[in-house]
């Protein structure tokens, strides 16, 4: 077959209809895996909550938004308060964030009542594979770089290198800095908002 | 048939894109810290390249030829931008590691590369079997580079311990060992070659 010459019409016709199509493919990919994309996010969050406090027999009471400002940057942080099987409250699961090496560390913290740490787990990162990538482990109980059990309201949450009390990722004091940021900003949110048992009503300010 | 196995063949072996045409070096460097991350990009590529060769050799005679490389940039990033949603959707475990990686593809030259030199030339099915042999030949070396990387970086290959990380040199891990690896594999092959 003889190839289509470059007129102006050609080109304009046949560049409009490729991007027609293709954008009507995705429109239909988009309206068929939206809903599957969306339940996978609620259920990692979901399980994420449980993780990060512990426990399986439990509830989110109430979603708090609260709206910080840290570093001259405008965050939202979400409190999921968490009650127990039989409706007693246990604590939060607080949604934080701060700038990692590339692009926002998202992470999950749970807290118990007094403020002590319960678990974590990274709800989005974008950090080097290998290195920075590593903080979904190196801070969890039993690693090299365990927080599980520690109290930020008896001072931030530190990297060795800066004096602190936790071992930093090798090679990664960026990413490791960054979430000890997050973990220390959720704290305070919890404290300065949230300690007051509030149930029910989601807060928005 | 021997014709299209010839082009498999020449995929993994004669022009291999990594170690023989170098081409599509920014996810060979970037995304080979471990063997599973290497293969798994191999693989992803190796999807978008099948599909992207074969849609662009049907539609090679009704693409004026100054307009060919904006089509054939469209039709590559919606092939990545449907695996990135299936994925997401339905496949959560590979979402999470590698997800950052997924996007990466449309910028692969190797597959505008195969676009270029040999899909809009070709007829379909040679199209599919030249997609599938440079997706193999990709595939092999990420997952080659990824093991010695990972192998030296960390002392495991496929999270199987070798030996302790204590013992590991970080910079395998770290960009300049994936210059030094990938330098030492492309001489290593040379040499075979010859």
């Amino acid at each position: 077959m003889k190839k289509l010459e470059s007129s102006l019409l050609n080109m304009i016709v046949v560049l409009t209809l490729v991007s027609v199509i293709t954008g009507g493919l995705l429109a239909a990919v988009n309206s068929v895996t939206e809903g599957p994309i969306q339940e996978q996010k609620d259920k990692a969050l979901a399980d994420g909550i449980k993780a990060v406090m512990g426990a399986e027999d439990i509830k989110v009471t109430a979603d708090d938004k609260v709206n910080s400002s840290v570093d001259g940057k405008d965050r939202e942080y979400i409190i999921h308060r968490v009650a127990n099987a039989s409706g007693e409250p246990i604590g939060v699961a607080v949604e934080s964030a701060s700038q990692g090496f590339s692009g926002d560390v998202k992470i999950l913290v749970g807290l118990d009542k007094e403020g002590t740490i319960k678990g974590y787990t990274i709800l989005e990162h974008a950090e080097t594979p290998g290195l920075g990538a590593r903080a979904v482990d190196w801070f969890q109980k039993d690693q090299k770089g365990d927080i599980i059990g520690q109290q930020p309201s008896k001072g931030k949450l530190t990297v060795s290198k800066d004096g602190g009390q936790i071992d930093a990722i090798t090679a990664a004091t960026i990413t490791s800095r960054a979430f000890l940021k997050a973990v220390n900003n959720a704290y305070e949110v919890y404290a300065s908002e949230g300690a007051d048992a509030q149930s029910g009503a989601t807060k928005k300010n | 048939m021997k014709n299209y196995l010839n082009i498999i063949k020449n995929g993994i072996t004669t022009e291999n894109p990594t170690f023989v045409l170098l081409l599509g070096m920014c996810p060979t460097l970037a995304t080979t810290s471990s063997a599973i991350n290497g293969m798994s990009m191999g693989l992803a590529t190796t999807f978008v390249l099948l599909c992207s060769n074969f849609v662009i050799s049907c539609i090679k005679s009704i693409t004026p030829d100054k307009v060919r490389i904006p089509v054939f940039v469209a039709v590559i990033a919606s092939f990545v931008t449907i695996l990135q949603m299936l994925i997401k959707a339905y496949l959560p475990a590979i979402d999470a590691s590698l997800g950052i990686f997924i996007p990466l593809i449309v910028v692969n030259c190797i597959i505008l590369g195969r676009a270029e030199a040999f899909a809009c030339k070709n007829d379909p099915l040679s199209s599919i079997f030249d997609g599938l042999g440079m997706g193999i030949g990709f595939t092999i070396a990420l997952t080659l580079l990824g093991a010695v990387r990972e192998l030296l970086g960390t002392g495991k290959i496929f999270d199987f311990t070798l030996y302790s990380d204590n013992f590991g040199m970080l910079l395998f891990v770290l960009a300049p060992g994936a210059f030094i690896t990938l330098g030492y594999l492309i001489a290593i092959v040379n040499k075979l070659k010859k």
